[in-house]
This record gives C-alpha cells, structure tokens and sequence, in this order.
C-alpha cells in the first residue's frame, strides 16, 4: 500500500501532463519485472492454493479433488469460526495499542533535537531484529518464576505470574509484544509525515494563539490524515497474517484462547496435514483482508486521494 | 511431548534461528538420490541437527564409506527443532527426489509415508540375518513396527519418561519417592505444607502435561487402552481408564501438584528445569534428556542432586508398574524411492550395532537400545543414571511411544491443546473425550 500511494498520487496530478507525452515512457515494459515477480511468487500460488482448495491432499502423492468438501467443512467448522473471534479482538486491540503510541511518539521524534534523534534512533532498533529472535527473548522474560513477569505480573493482576498461561493474559502478551515490535515501523511513518508538514501552518496558528495541544488537533492530526489510514491499513491487514509471534509466544495456546487464524491454517497444513483444507482458510485470510482494506480505503475518503496541503 | 529432546537443549544456542533457514537450501537444492560419483552411490541420510549427535553419525558414516564398495552416504542435518524437520522431511518425502535414508521417530510420524508405500520393508531382511535383529532391544525394536511389520532401525537412545526427583531436598525432609499414587498425593501435601512445590511442570509447552496423562492411564488401565486408542477403534477415547486418568489430572492440578502458574512455564527455555534445579520444586516428571539438560545447565545440580525413580502404581489399576512410557527410540528408515537401497541397508546393517559406534553414542550419554550393553555404560558420563535407563527398559514389559507421536498428525493438535484444557480446568473430562472423538 505504501509503495502504490506516492506513485498513485503523483500520476493523478500529472494527468493532463501525461496526455501530452503520452508514449514518452514505454509503459508495458517498466511494469514487466515487478508483474512477473508478483504473478510468480503471488499470482500463481494463489491459483494453486485456490486449486488445491477442491482437493484432498496430505502433502504426499496426487492431490484428489473431493469437490466441495473442504468449504462444506469450514461452514460447518466451529474452531474457524473461533479462529477467527480471536483474530479480530487481536486485530482491533493491535490497533487500538499501536495507532496511539506510534502517533505520538512519531509526532514527537519528528522534533530536531539532538536528544529526540538519539532516543528516537535508539526506539527503533526491534526493527532490525527478527521475529523469531523478538518472541524467544519475551518467551524468557514471561517466566513466572524467573523473568520480569515473578516481578512485575502482582502490579498487572497476576499475583503469580501466571501471565502468558492464562487466556487473556496469553492474548495480552500477544498484543505487547506486537506492538513492541511494530510501533517503531509506524513510528517511522509518523516521524516523515509530520517532517512534511509545512511550518507556516504552525506560524500561523501560534500569531492566532492556538497552543500546543490545538496545534496538534487542528493541524498535525488532520495532516496527517493520509499516513493514519496507511498505517492502519498495513496493521490491520498485517495483523491478519502475521503469526510467528504467535507460534512461538504461546503455539495458540493456553488452550486455544491465542489461535489466531493464520496460526490455524498453519497448524492445519503442517501439523495436520490437511492441505486442501488449510488452503480453504488461506483462501478465507486473502477475501477477510482484501475486503478489509477495501473497506477502510472507501470509507476514510483514501480513495479520492485529496491532497492535505490543498489550497497551499 | 519428547519429539526433539535433544533440540530443546540447543534450542537457544543459535542454532534454532539459522536452524530454520539454512535446512532450506538443503531441502531445495540439493541433488537427488543416487547422483553417480565414481564407482558408488551417494546416499543422503537426514537428520535432526544435533552436535553430539551428529558427531557420533559422522563417525558411522565414514567407517562405513571408508570400507563400502556398494556406495556413500552424506549426512544432511536438517534442522534442530523437531516439528520444522518433520515439515522438510514431508516436503522431501513429497518430492521426486526424497532422502534415502532418514531420522524419524517411528509410529505417527512415518506412517503416513508406509500408506502410500514410501518406505522399505526391512522386516525379512532382519529375519533372514538374526544376529542383526537380536542386537537390539526387542521391546524397542517392536514399537517400530507398523502394521507388523518393520520399517525404522534404531539410531539412537532410549528416551523413556521418568520421575526425577531432588534427592538432597528427600533427604533433608526425610521423604523418600512415590511408590504407588497414595503415596504421590501424600508427599504432594507435605511439600507443599513446606511451601515448596511438589513438581515443576512446564505446561507453557503442552507436551509435558501429555507424560502424566500417559503415565496415569497406563497405570490405570494397560497399555491397551491407548493401544486401542491408537488402533482408531470405535469408542476407545470412552475407556473408563483414560476418564479416570484425566479426572486425576484434574485432582492434582487442584491439589496444587504444579503450583498455580506451571501454565505459564516452558521447558524449551528452561524455566521448568530451573525451578527445579534450584530446589524450588521437589520433582519432576520428564524425558531422560533431562539429565543432560540439567549436566548442561545446572551441572552441580546434575551431579549431587538428581535422583531417579519410576512412576507410582495406581491402587487397583492394571497397568504393570514396570511398564514405561515416551520414546522408545529415532530411527531410521529407507525411502523405496531410494537409488541405493541395497547399500542403505547395508549401511544400517554394518553400522547402528556397531561396537564403535555404540560406544560413542554412549560417551555422550544416551542408553542405545542395543543389547549386552551392561558392562560397556560405565563409559557414560552418567553411568550410574544409563545403567538405571538401561535396566528400566529391559525389564519393562510394555513401552508406549508418545501419544502425540504415535497418533495420526490430525490429532497431535488437538490432544494437546485439550488436554492443556482439561489442566486448566477449561474443560471436564467427559468434554475433552468428546473433544477428541470429533477429531477426523
């Protein structure tokens, strides 16, 4: 989405340009390298995920089409169904924790002091590390008799620590270490978007004696209208397909009170080795996000693409 | 439960993160079975990403290929964690170009491969050379069996589930350990009376909650209540054994057997093995790879503190007090897609009963399920701990494998994620039996 917005935007102003040089850019072949990239790597999994939905398959010997019987199964699948409650309470809270916190603290970093950019640059460093390596260190924090969490859980509710073995508890430490992780990236977006904003906006409100907290209403948040559905976009879409953290923190556990539906179809293709109905729910995450991000496009207004420094 | 034993001890050495990557472009890219080199054949032998282990492997593939005219074998470690080798070993088994020669755990976990017959029957090649079949241990060749026949030669230790206990921590109390389950609830409330915690638990992983309801259910009703279990027949989750076995976990749990947080307690990282290393828990029921987990981490520990016994007999119950559960052995078994057959068995038949071999394999500390080792496994680093091992098995009269390693994938899941249910009181027996017959 990212990529697509500047492009999209730039092409929009220059349309009356375009028509007059039109044939200046060899237009087909500029595209050629990322379609053949997306179509091998993204389009054609998609067809052989959408194949292999009708078919029976346990990852040996042929695929055998069984019809209709892997989506007859997902009507009638409670775990899905519950799969899929837990992927949208960890959806909404993701939001809920990172959109606050990375607007502020981009909107922060984005001020030129030296100490912002010390401990901004410092914030940032969870974006260089992998998942994997993220949620083992959290794992050895968690322990109840040993890690932060002996120390700390009695302040949180959880006298014992018992933090990531119990259901709400397990689902927080999901959302934490989530965030802990992303809010950097978004942090990022915010930071660049509030640099684009044009000082003599705020000159102007601080000669009509707004202060601070209404600078920030009036102006940086309406500014910075376009990064929020960004960044919104990209975690929620992105929340419905990222599960290592998952996988590792708790394995979809206690329980099943954390099995997100990624975590799901993982668990039904690999460990169950269910292929065709794994597919099926694969199938299920592409419609749920693309129908997502559809939504939110069209109803913040994203689509229109209206600039906010409009009137300039 | 017990799937990577050994990976879990390496778990947090790097390996487990380039472990996940660099298997990758083994599985992808490299040749086929039986890519000609001069004279003999190159086998590919995979297995599980193990130092010590590998080691050892290394030492039987070099005598072999030192003296084999009938081909070579490479070794190929795939990956240290048990569930990302099983992925890869699918994908390869799936392919035109499987590995000839493979790791695995026997039971669920290849036979899957034997239905579409994936794998050589190696049974009359073990009945036409006796003196090969009587060098390992019966009852461990026997749990490799699929539908009668053999499929897997032992590679490796015997990682049977004991009960480990502090014996410093005995002795200062003046207990001594369970001999039957009374016993067990007895000495429950007297560490806990202590403030101590009478077993470290690391329910976080799931698996480990898995032991107590094998060890219980074998107790209670035999090993052929899971037998039936396994077997997929009609009613056998219903067995009032396994009904009374979960109603149990659910007493101890309430009891305060594990504390009130083992939920939030992994194995993998250690935190269960270092609550009880410190003495903060009494015992600990666990795989045999817990003694060299404790030698690695809490050596002093290891070597004043650890004791062994076996699990309680349950009062009135029908399970042999001597029969052991967890996992028999790795095996490993023959692709019939294989090129080189013929020397993989030679492989398997010149190496695994290997004096030297089995020798080294001991030095590292496993019990190989190879018999007339008795005199030979003072050479252990835990001598006094193999030769109990050793004697354990020998003289059990049943060894089940790890339900979630003998049952069809389908239901390593759910087994686990349920029983976790029923730890936590989420879910009574009766549903979690109901749970699992739902399962296809």
């Amino acid at each position: 989405m990212t990529t697509a917005v500047p492009v999209a935007r730039h092409r929009h102003a220059r349309t009356t340009e375009r028509n007059s040089d039109r044939g200046a850019r060899p237009g087909a072949l500029w595209v050629l390298p990322a379609t053949l990239f997306f179509g091998l790597f993204a389009g054609l999994p998609l067809v052989l995920v959408a194949v292999l939905s009708f078919t029976s398959w346990n990852g040996l010997g042929t695929p055998e089409f069984n019809g209709l019987a892997n989506w007859s199964r997902l009507m009638s699948d409670s775990s899905v169904l519950d799969s899929l409650r837990i992927s949208a309470i960890l959806t909404v809270l993701s939001w809920a924790v990172q959109t606050p916190l990375a607007l502020l603290l981009g909107v922060w970093a984005a001020g030129r002091q030296r100490n912002r950019t010390v401990l901004s640059s410092i914030f940032f460093l969870p974006l260089l590390m992998s998942t994997a390596a993220i949620a083992i260190t959290w794992l050895t924090l968690l322990d109840p008799n040993f890690g932060l969490a002996a120390k700390f859980g009695r302040y949180l509710g959880f006298p014992d620590g018992n933090i990531i073995g119990s259901p709400r508890g397990a689902l927080a430490c999901v959302v934490v270490v989530v965030a802990w992780q992303f809010v950097p990236f978004h942090t990022l977006l915010y930071q660049a978007a509030t640099r684009q904003i044009p000082q003599s906006l705020y000159d102007a409100a601080t000669v009509d004696g707004a202060g601070r907290v209404r600078q920030f209403r009036h102006i940086t948040l309406p500014q910075l209208r376009n990064t929020i559905v960004t960044s919104s976009v990209l975690m929620l879409v992105g929340s419905l397909t990222y599960f290592e953290t998952v996988l590792i923190l708790t394995a979809g556990g206690p329980g099943s009170a954390t099995n997100i539906l990624p975590q799901h179809m993982y668990m039904t293709a690999f460990r169950d080795y269910a292929m065709g109905y794994a597919s099926v729910i694969a199938l299920a995450l592409v419609a749920l996000g693309t129908a997502l991000s559809l939504l939110i496009v069209r109803f913040s207004g994203f689509a229109k693409m209206r600039s906010t420094l409009e009137g300039m | 439960m017990g799937e990577q034993p050994l990976s879990r001890r390496t778990f947090l050495s790097a390996a487990a993160i380039t472990g996940l990557s660099a298997p990758l472009v083994a599985a992808c890219g490299t040749s086929g079975p039986g890519s000609a080199k001069g004279g003999g054949k190159t086998l590919q032998a995979w297995v599980l990403v193990d130092q010590a282990q590998n080691r050892v492997q290394n030492l039987a593939v070099d005598a072999f290929n030192k003296s084999s005219k009938a081909g070579k074998v490479k070794l190929l470690p795939i990956s240290s964690d048990g569930a990302v080798y099983a992925d890869k070993l699918r994908v390869g088994m799936g392919s035109p170009n499987p590995p000839d020669l493979f790791f695995n755990w026997g039971s669920g976990s290849i036979r899957s491969y034997v239905q579409v017959g994936g794998l050589v029957d190696l049974s009359q090649k073990l009945a036409a050379d006796p003196a090969w079949k009587k060098s390992f241990l019966p009852s461990v060749l026997e749990a490799g069996k699929i539908d009668g026949k053999y499929y897997g030669i032992p590679l490796r230790g015997m990682q049977p589930v004991i009960l480990f206990y502090n014996k410093s921590l005995f002795a200062e109390q003046g207990q001594k350990p369970p001999a039957t389950y009374d016993e067990l609830l007895k000495l429950i409330d007297f560490f806990k009376s202590k403030r101590i915690q009478p077993f470290a638990l690391g329910g976080l992983d799931q698996w480990p909650n898995l032991m107590w309801l094998e060890y219980l259910v074998d107790r209670t009703g035999g090993p052929s209540v899971f037998e039936n279990i396994a077997a997929g027949k009609p009613g056998a989750w219903r067995d009032p054994a396994l009904l009374s076995s979960l109603q149990q976990v659910r007493d101890l749990v309430q009891r305060g057997a594990f504390g009130t947080n083992y939920n939030s307690v992994n194995y993998v990282k250690d935190g269960a093995g270092l609550l009880f290393a410190k003495g903060k828990a009494a015992m600990h029921l666990m795989g045999t790879w817990e003694v060299s987990n404790q030698v690695d981490r809490h050596r002093a520990f290891a070597e004043k503190d650890l004791g062994f016994a076996p699990f309680p007999s349950v009062a009135g119950g029908k399970g042999d007090p001597n029969s052991v559960v967890g996992n028999p052995t790795n095996y490993f078994s023959i692709s019939s897609k294989s090129a080189g057959k013929d020397a993989a068995v030679e492989f398997l038949k010149k190496e695994m009963s290997d004096t030297a071999y089995v020798d080294a394999l001991i030095k590292t500390g496993d019990v190989p399920a190879v018999t007339g080792l008795e005199s030979r496994l003072s050479a252990s680093p835990t001598p006094e701990f193999s030769k109990y091992v050793y004697q354990m098995v020998q003289k059990a009269p049943s060894f089940t494998l790890s339900w979630d390693q003998a049952l069809m994938p389908q239901f390593k899941t759910p087994l686990l994620a349920n029983l976790q249910k029923v730890f936590t009181g989420k879910q009574t027996p009766e549903q979690f039996v109901a749970a699992m017959e739902s399962v296809k």
